[in-house]
């Protein structure tokens, strides 16, 4: 319960209060945001690109298609006579927003429909495995801490076993399961070839990493005088995990946020592009850059597209993650003042 | 203080029910890696009646915090006893034990770990109110303001957090808290070792109002031997996890009947020649040795290995804490006095 501030009384900035106006002051930090906010509009803006300016969407292909380019009508793809791919050449960039902007992959579809739409399967990915992976390791972190005894050792050695394996060969193991059978747990099924899929499997993976630094800090949080006085006072442990352990911890879990979802992202491209991730027709980056991969040596933008989007998130959620540690650091901030 | 006063029979015991009562309390921690426990108290038994106060004084390290600690059951016992107002408290299931609490409450020794820094002060303070559901968000309101006013803190001080404010202030705040749930026993551990000289009278008169005001007991833990006879009816002087000496206050500093006591008050720096109140000059009298580790005491008696007064006997056999013909108790073959 928050107390209604008695009259006259100077009410002091509160710790997120604080937090916040550190952030808002933290210049790379804005532009990291700045950027990351041009991203995502730009992907929640991919069906008004694809239905009013480019005229097609991402899934459409176009094989034996015509586009304009300069005036002159061309085939969409036209058979190759060397290199790799299925062969074709499809039709490279015209840098015409209306006629296949980054041109068009192996299929004849429109690259930058498919870049808008992929970008929203890879941020939704990101953000919600990076989301459920921190709320999964702060449950699992504080309970353990808190707990201690056998429950922690139990779920330590849990932890430790997920943490043993290389992360890449565990997702594409779980993934291979998964993507053929789907998830059945309990009451809960997850078809085969949904995007839940992905990001339970990317969540389950990192959660170690967000479980045991936090256990850890509860180990310490535990033997503080104020959760001993919330002890002596009576207070029931679910509400002293509420009210004095949890405050102190979600900080934390909070700073893992923008970083978890980069490091999601990045596990997301590299299992689609494995073909173990994003199930087609669906698209994502990692799939885009798959898809280009027979079209490096003719036409690398649809490889180098992708790549360069994911290379500028990841970097913009690194410094925009650094800003908000920065600004949440709950040691730097509440040592302060005596 | 008269003389005549050091030989009154059983001037020791405080009229008064018995409020506290701890017996053959043991509280031992097991040494990692080695098969021997860490005696913290090793059969400890005392009383403390209601309305009295109870200084425990010894080196660091004596177990006196432990002590503390079990006598409101914040540590599991590992034997002995402690009945709270006729209960037998060392049983009770946690569910019950929660019922228990809100009557005996401990004070922290570092007013900087007894408050949760992510939490207002007027929250801190309502936090027991709100466990044992005092009342509507008003009534909590307003007695955390008497709460407050009671310590001698102003009411625009309630949205505060702990790092605005002073070392006595906190300390205050964690008396505040203590006191709402209306205890009848306050176990203080080292409540003013943390503060400045001249915040600590304050502090040690606030303990001492509060206590006239409110009739409480306290159980005063310190190092300190002027603070705990500023403030104590009797003394209990500890040594590696036992009571070496247990007696009136003024009986006790008049003249120590445990050598180990003798030593301790000879350590006290006098303002004048040693003559303060009428007592015989005192010889410094300087222990040797260092204190043996309570995971590998001595046998017989465990000051033995430091006590100038040594003899045959006191390797052989532990000495009982036993009752004087002056009503005091001491645990030595060869007590100074009687």
């Amino acid at each position: 319960m928050t107390l209604a501030p008695s009259a006259g009384a100077r009410r002091s900035p509160g710790p997120w209060r604080t937090a916040a106006g550190d952030l808002l002051r933290n210049r790379s930090a804005l532009a990291s945001a700045a950027v990351l906010l041009l991203v995502v509009l730009a992907t929640v803006c991919a069906p008004l690109y694809a239905d009013h300016i480019a005229h097609t969407d991402p899934f459409q292909s176009h094989v034996s298609g015509t586009t304009v380019v300069d005036g002159k009508t061309v085939p969409v793809l036209t058979p190759s006579s060397t290199g790799l791919g299925l062969g074709v050449t499809p039709i490279g960039p015209t840098w015409d927003p209306a006629h296949y902007f980054l041109g068009a992959d192996n299929q004849g579809r429109d690259v930058m429909a498919r870049l808008l739409y992929g970008g929203r399967t890879s941020l939704f990915i990101g953000f919600t495995a990076a989301l459920l992976t921190c709320v999964l390791g702060t449950a699992v972190g504080v309970v353990a801490g808190y707990a201690g005894g056998v429950l922690d050792a139990v779920i330590s050695r849990v932890l430790d076993v997920i943490w043993a394996f290389p992360v890449y060969l565990l997702a594409i193991c779980l993934s291979v399961v998964l993507l053929t059978n789907g998830l059945k747990l309990g009451p809960l099924t997850v078809d085969a070839g949904s995007l839940w899929l992905p990001v339970a499997i990317i969540a389950a993976i990192y959660v170690p990493y967000i479980a045991r630094p936090l256990r850890g800090q509860v180990l310490v949080l535990r033997n503080k005088e104020y959760i001993q006085a919330a002890v002596g006072s009576g207070a029931p442990t679910p509400r002293i995990l509420r009210r004095e352990v949890l405050p102190n911890v979600v900080p934390t879990a909070l700073v893992f946020v923008p970083l978890m979802t980069a490091l999601a992202m990045l596990t997301e491209s590299a299992l689609s592009f494995l073909s173990v991730g994003v199930q087609p027709p669906d698209a994502s980056w990692g799939t885009i850059i798959e898809d280009g991969l027979g079209l490096l040596y003719t036409r690398p933008a649809v490889t180098i597209a992708p790549g360069l989007l994911i290379a500028l998130t990841t970097a913009a959620l690194n410094v925009l993650g650094d800003g908000v540690r920065d600004a949440l650091d709950p040691g730097a901030r509440l040592r302060g003042g005596v | 203080m008269t003389p005549q006063e050091s030989v009154t029979v059983d001037e020791a015991a405080p009229p008064g029910e018995v409020l506290l009562r701890a017996t053959d309390l043991t509280k031992h921690y097991p040494v990692r890696g080695r098969r021997q426990v860490l005696r913290a108290v090793d059969g400890v038994s005392l009383e403390v009646r209601g309305g009295e106060t109870l200084g425990v004084v010894g080196e660091s390290g004596c177990g006196k915090s432990t002590l503390g600690r079990c006598l409101v059951r914040l540590t599991e016992l590992t034997g002995g006893r402690v009945e709270f107002d006729g209960q037998d408290i060392s049983t009770l299931s946690n569910r019950r034990l929660r019922r228990v609490r809100p009557g005996m409450q401990l004070v922290f020794q570092d007013p900087q770990a007894s408050l949760n820094p992510r939490r207002r002060a007027g929250d801190i303070v309502a936090e027991p109110l709100l466990v044992h559901r005092y009342g509507d968000k008003h009534a909590v309101r307003r007695k955390v303001g008497e709460l407050f006013d009671v310590v001698g803190l102003a009411a625009a001080h309630l949205d505060r957090y702990p790092h605005e404010f002073s070392g006595g202030q906190r300390q205050r705040i964690g008396i505040a808290r203590a006191l709402a749930t209306n205890p009848k026993l306050v176990v203080a551990d080292e409540p003013v070792s943390a503060l400045d000289v001249s915040i600590q009278a304050q502090v040690l008169n606030l303990f001492a109002d509060l206590q006239e005001e409110f009739g409480l007991t306290y159980v005063f833990i310190a190092h300190d031997l002027g603070v705990v006879r500023h403030v104590s009816d009797r003394i209990a002087v500890m040594y590696l996890g036992g009571i070496v000496e247990l007696a009136g206050t003024d009986a006790l500093y008049a003249q120590p009947a445990h050598p180990y006591t003798q030593a301790l008050l000879s350590a006290v720096p006098d303002i004048d020649d040693g003559t303060v109140g009428g007592e015989r000059p005192r010889e410094r009298i300087v222990l040797t040795g260092e204190v043996p580790s309570p995971a590998d005491k001595p046998t017989g008696c465990p000051f033995r290995t430091r006590c100038p007064y040594v003899q045959e006997l006191c390797a052989v056999e532990r000495p009982p804490l036993t009752m004087t013909a002056s009503g005091r108790h001491v645990a030595c073959h060869y007590p100074l006095a009687g």
